[in-house]
């Protein structure tokens, strides 16, 4: 997918005055983020199990070749493929050259953000083959023409309203011409164009949650059983993945899933989890007969041993974006690319250059929510301030901050010049703005009074000065 | 092919400033691989075994599936009574098992059985389960010419025998079922586990039975 996460603040702009967006993103507040509050709360292990989430996924990144090769081997004595790919190009032509062998008209997709990464679908249709999504957020989304909004729902930043004018568009030519109002009509009707298209397909690509190293699994988690549909019926599976998502064994998976679903949606368990091991096996009634998998690296090893690595333990939950103020104002489109919300922000920069992404890190207000909800206790925060840094060095920071904070920084390390100057600007201030309490425009600090007054200093003068008197009474 | 498997290995290892692994961290890892260490134990699902199967029936119930608990000689009684109560067709796509096998399924006169995979047009299956979950009501199945996958999401109802000692605590428990059942790190094709119907949060967060799997799991919980 191209990237417009450079064009950050104008893709603000439009979100925040877009009312149907506005709409769907209250919803976030009751929805998600509140029932993984109450999910978490009927377990009282559900912290014990985010510290060991944390380890495992440590332990699997410092020793990801083992797991990696061991992986592989599974896969291999199970009469299944592995295929690596070290770009994003790579992996297109790899699963390209896997649907042609089987002279594939379509390919039933399960969501897949790593398919979103590497724009499989622009490449695939360019091809003439046919990419039919079939996560029922994807599908929405698919027919809109637009990207996902959000990891685990695409069409969260959509109201009921805008998919029924969509599925009215799209399904009339199938003979579904009447405008539908409820949901699980909308539902239904999905289920019922899809269901002959899972039948009909040569192809089905998933992505995978967790690859088992021990048994040589993918694993998938989903709601609607698409996933399971897509791995079952066409004659060939193509599980695309990326490196992170190896874990060593069953047990460590069994403690992931239990942190996986609560932090996502709040559920006590997802309604599928599927382990699928190998193609069809020789006595089986049903499933492929060809079983691949790829696995795709496009920048991820180089992160490994750096600052950032930290961000390789995500497992996709969505929780740090469901918390998040900024994500909740704005949606996820606004980002500019596949992956949104404060893992986002850390990820993209590095998966797109930071030239591309530089506000993205900058698009929070640290307030650390995400980390507090984060079921691998991944330090958002901490890791955007990094990527601050470095855009920093690398003089990307935009001409008036830089010196704005050279200026401070002059004047902070100078304490005594520091407090008379604030002194008489907070006099200044306050006696100007007597009347009304607040300013409603202030030179230098337009991007404020823009959008908001500006309170006037009350009596008693500077933080530190008022500290000073205290301490003497 | 190669060079792309040794580009990525070499890079990680380049990142993790160690080459192969090998020695006693290697040693240290390979027996990690093969006695795996469990997580924090869930302490709501260690129960004897009566109330692990309450358990279990509570969380199905919770989480959108229908139970009844039955004797053996009554499950082919209940499968009957199941699609009357809920006005479905007497016909049945069923799994080849030996375990629905050893239940009388001719006292049945009303009810069509086909045995074998899955159909696009299926509109009811009954398959036995690998084992139950009791900490979220869990049902687990694994494939195999006595239970195809399509009759987990083809038809609109999913119909599951369970008996009661297949109940176990957590997904720890299955894991060793399955080692005990294939051999180590081997497996079937696929492992569903399957809490409840088929759903969607994806139209405004708000849950919807019925995605794409089966709108309807009504499990027959057996007395041994």
């Amino acid at each position: 997918m191209q990237s417009t996460a450079h064009a950050f603040k104008s893709n603000v702009g439009h979100a925040l005055a877009d009312p149907n967006l506005q709409d769907s993103l209250a919803k976030l507040k009751v929805g998600f983020s509140e029932r993984r509050r109450q999910a978490a709360e009927r377990l009282p292990e559900f912290e014990a199990l985010r510290d060991r989430a944390r380890d495992i996924k440590n332990h699997t990144l410092a020793h990801l070749d083992f797991y990696l090769e061991e992986f592989e081997r599974k896969v291999i004595a199970l009469g299944g493929k592995v295929h690596w790919a070290p770009t994003a190009a790579d992996a297109l032509q790899i699963i390209s050259d896997l649907c042609k062998s089987v002279n594939a008209r379509t390919v039933a997709k399960s969501k897949s953000m790593v398919a979103e990464e590497i724009a499989l679908n622009e490449h695939l249709e360019a091809l003439g083959i046919a990419p039919i999504e079939t996560d029922l957020g994807e599908y929405i989304i698919q027919l809109r023409n637009e990207p996902p909004s959000h990891i685990i729902a695409p069409a969260v930043h959509l109201t009921k309203d805008q998919v029924a004018d969509t599925f009215l568009e799209h399904h009339a030519k199938l003979g579904f011409d009447k405008r539908l109002t409820e949901r699980n009509d909308l539902v239904a009707e999905a289920r019922y164009v899809l269901r002959q298209k899972f039948l009909d397909a040569d192809v089905g690509l998933t992505g995978a949650n967790f690859l088992v190293a021990e048994t040589g699994s993918s694993m998938l988690v989903t709601n609607e059983g698409n996933a399971d549909l897509s791995n079952t019926l066409p004659k060939m599976h193509i599980v695309l993945a990326s490196i992170e998502k190896v874990i060593p064994t069953l047990e460590d998976a069994a403690v992931l899933l239990r942190v996986l679903a609560r932090s996502a949606t709040g559920q006590e368990s997802s309604a599928y989890t599927t382990l699928n091991t190998g193609p069809k096996k020789r006595e089986d009634l049903d499933g492929p007969e060809q079983y691949h998998v790829v696995l795709l690296d496009n920048g991820r090893s180089s992160v490994l041993g750096t600052e950032m690595q930290e961000i390789l333990r995500c497992i996709r939950c969505g929780a740090c974006m469901n918390h998040c103020p900024v994500y909740g104002a704005v949606g996820g489109h606004a980002y500019g690319w596949v992956y949104p919300g404060p893992m986002g922000a850390v990820l993209t920069p590095q998966l797109v250059g930071v030239e591309e992404a530089s506000n993205l890190p900058n698009a929070s207000t640290f307030c650390g929510r995400c980390e507090s909800v984060c079921p691998v206790r991944i330090p958002l925060p901490k890791l955007m301030r990094h990527w601050r840094e470095r855009e920093f060095e690398k003089h990307l920071t935009p001409k008036a901050v830089r010196q704005g904070l050279a200026v401070w920084s002059f004047l902070a390390r100078r304490p005594a010049l520091y407090r008379r100057l604030t002194g008489i600007a907070n006099r200044v201030l306050a006696l100007f703005g007597r009347a009304d309490g607040r300013y409603g425009t202030l030179p230098l600090a337009g991007g404020w009074t823009r959008f908001r007054d500006f309170p006037a200093p009350q009596a008693g003068g500077t933080f530190h000065a008022r500290w000073a008197a205290r301490r003497k009474t | 092919m190669s060079d792309a498997r040794t580009q990525i290995l070499g890079g990680i290892r380049r990142s993790l400033r160690r080459g192969e692994l090998a020695g006693e961290a290697r040693s240290a890892v390979e027996a990690r691989l093969a006695s795996p260490p469990r997580g924090p134990s869930v302490a709501r699902a260690q129960l004897p075994q009566p109330e692990k199967v309450a358990l279990f029936c509570q969380w199905a119930e919770t989480l959108n599936a229908t139970v009844a608990r039955v004797g053996a000689d009554d499950v082919p009684g209940e499968v009957t009574a199941y699609l009357a109560r809920n006005n479905l067709p007497a016909n049945v796509a069923m799994a080849p098992s030996p375990l629905l096998e050893g239940y009388d399924w001719a006292s049945q006169k009303m009810l069509s059985i086909r045995r074998g995979r899955g159909e696009g047009s299926d509109q009811v299956s009954v398959t036995g389960a690998f084992a139950g979950i009791a900490e979220t009501g869990t049902v687990v199945m694994a494939s195999g010419p006595d239970h195809p996958v399509s009759l987990n999401l083809l038809p609109d109802t999913h119909v599951v025998v369970l008996r009661e000692s297949d109940v176990v605590a957590g997904y720890e428990d299955v894991w060793g079922r399955l080692r005990e059942r294939y051999g180590k790190n081997l497996m079937p094709r696929t492992v569903n586990t399957i809490t409840g119907p088929s759903r969607t949060g994806d139209i405004e967060q708000a849950m919807e039975l019925g995605a794409h799997g089966p709108r309807r799991m009504h499990i027959l919980v057996v007395r041994d």
